[in-house]
């Protein structure tokens, strides 16, 4: 009989009436986490997606609309383009972000702090900003022009190293938290049976982060897929699916076919879900209650070693994101480029000057506040309630669904649903509010995966034996597992600041006079031919998330200290 | 919010209370555009003059964005007004009967073709925006390649990857090239043309104002976009020059219109009355070389004198109803087909 079924039966009878009352407040946690997702995304996209079986005039006509985008001479290409670049940038940003990963938790390397922080780099600037250091240092004029043998940036060559820069910190950030919980005793036994090193890699760490490892692949897939921006600035006639959408309802406002290439989209998502669903059988919780924590040992050649391994990384981050700071101070590339601090006088420039930077800020902190405990708390009940099966999993499958939404199709579902006159909803519309729960939204499932990548290596039994000693479950959740995941809550804080300065696709149909966003701000600057003020207003947007960032890490140190002594031990 | 906003806001609240007992309150117009940001504050300064008691909040992006937010809040319209979108766009709303007519006093002082021609016009035109070739003589010098004068230049071996073009599935302006050589050529010699032009295609962006952008930055030599664009380009320091092929140029108009079922309809009226004023085209002159109301222009740097006879008779309803099919077209003869070096 395992333990915890001892446990449970231990609880039987007499404490009936309390694990009663618990499943009650599971249950309508988990009802409130299922009416949220469902009206921050199930029924906008059904707004929206439903449009891909309606003609023009609003009529159902089947589909009809598929077949037409199917007998498209462009549609074969797109599909297989956009599966190419997936699969090359998912390989390419798995094989380094694991890397890092394991140089970060796995050893005892110098630097750490500096080194993850500037490995994070590229997440706390907008996507504009490397697409601008690609074209200065690749494009015709580019300084380094020659290192792509005569090929061009812009195309397949531009679009993959762009977007593997952009997802490097997302995939990053997953394997960082499934390396970081894991079981020491593991490790001791493997050294004390003199397993070799490479022999422990592939036999204890890589099985114990196997969940992390689907889900980072599944979420860097996702994201080049549905991403929208490599592609339509340094793509050049590369056609994508991503750009399909694009085609369809920016140049040409057919959102009929926008909501068909959505659904073709969303195909990857539910591949994703079934794919999880699977591993997660599988997975068993490493972090047990008897588990010790792994502290990596010094040893000289493997931290040397893996301190050479991360310096490309870091090198290539400071080289693309150096050159679009600098591109910040020139005065007019290539041509003049005498530097000043010009275009750094936002009051003079488009797009709502230093009014929009001010609103960013506002809307990236109530996102990082209400999302990450909403996140956490919704994966809480998702992986640690038992029973209620179809209700978790149906939590667990909305959450999924963002990750495969295109912010374009996220913004404009929320104009169809949101504004609709007999939404009881509609007074959100045009306000912060509604732009603070896009933005949940739109990054719900990377954050929703770190938290259940975290919650899975906690071991079920604390829950068990707290349920024993009638500890009701929040309390459990309050004292045990929230101080445990905290570094994970951390993450999904600033990962949630963060994108919400940076992010535009989906906030761009939604902002209105008085809620001006900084991002936005940035494309129209770029739109504009002001490509210098563009570079610099996000340089100080990736400033301002280093500086909250350093902010975090100096605040939580201690916050840390006091709850994870575990860790060190 | 900086204390000069807040200060402008207490003393339009002081006025709003002053001129409450008028028949028209003084009111906000939530007013969408496409227009530059640095025009924005002008014109409404300028119709603020007029009527102090209206406050225009502006809701601005690019004219695809703009359309398509507009089309989407269809079954509950948030603005207003436009005040500077395509013609072409408002067009489309017109269709979709998003339009509220409105025959603004005055209106038969524009040129002809600046207005909805119905008895009531739905639009009215501001000023026109037209195709340009932006060349960059820095790069063109490295490449020995002479200046092009006309469209038909373009197809020289030449210029063999080193022009760049909108794609007009994603860009209006890429539309508008195709249409007027279109309506230029006749639709045969028009496909033909681009076929030749495609051979010297280096690649087809997705907006408007890139390949202008592209020339000024000299990652392309040639690239055919707007005017407008090129001569900002041009005056912020980029060795372009404004080519105006000589066979005639496809253009647009930027027009403004009241949007069906607002609670504003006296202000917004207004606002229709004061676009298409006589002051209002002084304004929009200084960065448009071709304004709706005649006589009114005086010549813009960069442009030529001669814009207007430049400009093609564009049927614009004949390219609206069109669009569809030359779009399929254009896709089955340019975009299946591998990049061509």
């Amino acid at each position: 009989m395992s333990s915890r079924s001892i446990a449970m039966n231990a609880v039987g009878g007499a404490s009936r009436r309390f694990l009663h009352k618990d499943q009650w407040v599971q249950a309508a946690g988990l009802l409130i986490a299922a009416a949220f997702l469902l009206v921050a995304m199930v029924l906008p996209l059904y707004a929206i997606l439903s449009k891909s079986v309606q003609n023009k005039a609003g009529d159902f006509v089947g589909l009809e609309n598929f077949i037409a985008y199917a007998s498209s001479p462009s549609l074969f290409d797109s599909v297989l383009n956009s599966l190419f670049i997936a699969s090359l940038t998912t390989v390419i940003v798995i094989t380094l972000a694991l890397l890092a990963a394991y140089a970060l938790t796995r050893s005892c390397m110098p630097f750490k702090g500096v080194i993850r922080l500037l490995m994070m780099g590229p997440i706390f600037a907008p996507s504009l900003l490397p697409a601008i250091s690609l074209v200065y240092l690749f494009g015709n004029q580019g300084f380094l022009k020659s290192w792509l043998f005569g090929e061009s940036i812009y195309g397949p060559i531009g679009i993959v190293i762009s977007l593997s820069f952009w997802c490097f910190p997302h995939a990053l950030m997953i394997l960082i938290t499934a390396l970081s919980n894991t079981d020491a005793r593991l490790y001791e036994s493997a050294k004390a049976l003199r397993t070799s090193g490479w022999r422990t890699f592939f036999t204890v760490t890589l099985p114990s982060i196997k969940y992390g490892l689907i889900s980072a692949s599944f979420v860097v897939f996702t994201l080049v897929i549905t991403d929208f921006g490599a592609p339509k600035v340094i793509g050049g006639q590369y056609d994508v699916l991503a750009t399909d959408i694009y085609k369809q309802v920016i140049g040409q406002q057919n959102f009929q076919m926008g909501a068909v290439v959505s659904v073709i989209l969303l195909l990857p998502a539910m591949l994703a879900f079934a794919a999880d669903r699977w591993v997660q059988k599988k997975q068993v919780a490493l972090v047990t209650s008897r588990a010790q924590p792994y502290r990596a040992e010094p040893n000289r050649r493997k931290d040397v070693s893996m301190l050479a391994l991360c310096l490309p990384i870091i090198a290539i981050v400071i080289g693309v994101l150096g050159t679009a700071v600098y591109a910040s101070f020139v005065t007019f590339w290539p041509y003049n480029l005498s530097l000043s601090l010009n275009n750094y006088q936002f009051d003079l420039m488009d797009g709502g000057g230093w009014d929009a930077y001010f609103n960013s800020i506002e809307m990236a902190f109530y996102t990082a506040l209400f999302g990450s405990f909403l996140i956490f708390t919704n994966a809480y009940l998702v992986e640690k309630v038992q029973g209620m099966r179809a209700l978790r999993g149906l939590v667990h499958l909305f959450a999924m669904i963002p990750l495969a939404v295109p912010g374009l199709v996220l913004g404009l579902a929320y104009i169809f649903f949101f504004n609709a006159p007999n939404n009881p909803l509609n007074s959100l519309y045009g306000t912060m509010g509604i732009l603070v729960i896009c933005t949940i939204a739109h990054y719900y499932t990377v954050c929703h995966l770190t938290s259940i990548t975290a919650l899975k290596q906690i071991d079920k039994e604390f829950e068990a034996v707290s349920a024993s000693l009638k500890v009701p479950f929040y309390q459990t959740f309050l004292r045990v597992t929230l101080p445990l995941c905290l570094p994970a809550l951390l993450e999904v804080g600033i990962y949630l600041f963060v994108n919400a300065v940076n992010t535009v696709s989906a906030v761009v149909f939604l902002y209105s006079a008085n809620t001006t966003l900084a991002s936005v701000s940035i494309l129209n600057m770029d739109d504009a031919g002001d490509i210098a003020p563009a570079a610099a207003m996000g340089v100080l947007l990736m400033l301002t998330c280093m500086g909250v960032k350093l902010l975090h890490w100096l605040l939580s140190r201690q916050l840390i200290n006091n709850t994870q002594a575990w860790r060190k031990a | 919010m900086t204390n000069k906003a807040t200060f402008t806001k207490l003393a339009l609240a002081t006025l709003m209370s002053a001129t409450a007992l008028s028949a028209h309150a003084g009111s906000e117009l939530t007013v969408y555009t496409a227009l530059e940001a640095e025009d924005l504050k002008r014109y409404a300064a300028a119709f603020n003059k007029k009527h102090p008691d209206i406050k225009i909040n502006w809701v601005r992006d690019s004219t695809g964005i703009v359309t398509a937010k507009l089309l989407a809040e269809k079954e509950n319209p948030q603005a207003d007004a436009v005040w500077g979108l395509a013609a072409t766009s408002l067009l489309v709303l017109k269709g979709e009967q998003m339009l509220q007519p409105y025959k603004p006093a005055g209106v038969e002082k524009l040129s002809k073709k600046f207005y909805d021609q119905d008895a009531t016009p739905s639009w009215v035109g501001m000023d026109a925006w037209m195709a340009a070739v932006c060349f960059n003589t820095v790069e063109a010098k490295k490449h020995n390649l002479p200046k092009p004068t006309s469209w038909e230049d373009l197809t020289k071996p030449v210029y063999q990857g080193h022009i760049v073009m909108p794609n007009p599935n994603s860009s209006g302006t890429g539309f508008l090239d195709v249409s007027s050589w279109l309506q230029m050529f006749g639709e045969e010699n028009g496909w033909q043309y681009m076929d030749r032009l495609h051979n010297n295609i280096a690649r087809y962006t997705h907006s408007g104002s890139k390949p202008c952008k592209l020339a000024a930055a000299g990652e392309a030599p040639i690239g055919i976009s707007f005017a407008f664009r090129g001569a900002k380009l041009k005056k912020k320091g980029a060795p372009l020059d404004l080519v105006f092929p000589k066979e005639g140029l496809g253009w647009d108009m930027e027009a403004s219109a009241i949007v069906k079922g607002t609670d504003n309809l006296d202000a917004a009226k207004k606002l229709m009355d004061f676009s298409i004023s006589e002051e209002a085209n002084r304004l929009y002159n200084k960065g448009y070389a071709v304004v709706a109301m005649p006589g009114i222009a005086k010549p813009v740097q960069y442009f030529p004198e001669n814009a207007a006879e430049l400009m093609i008779d564009n049927n614009f309803e004949w390219a609206a109803s069109n669009r569809t099919e030359i779009l399929k077209q254009w896709q089955t003869r340019y975009d299946s087909k591998s990049d061509p070096k």
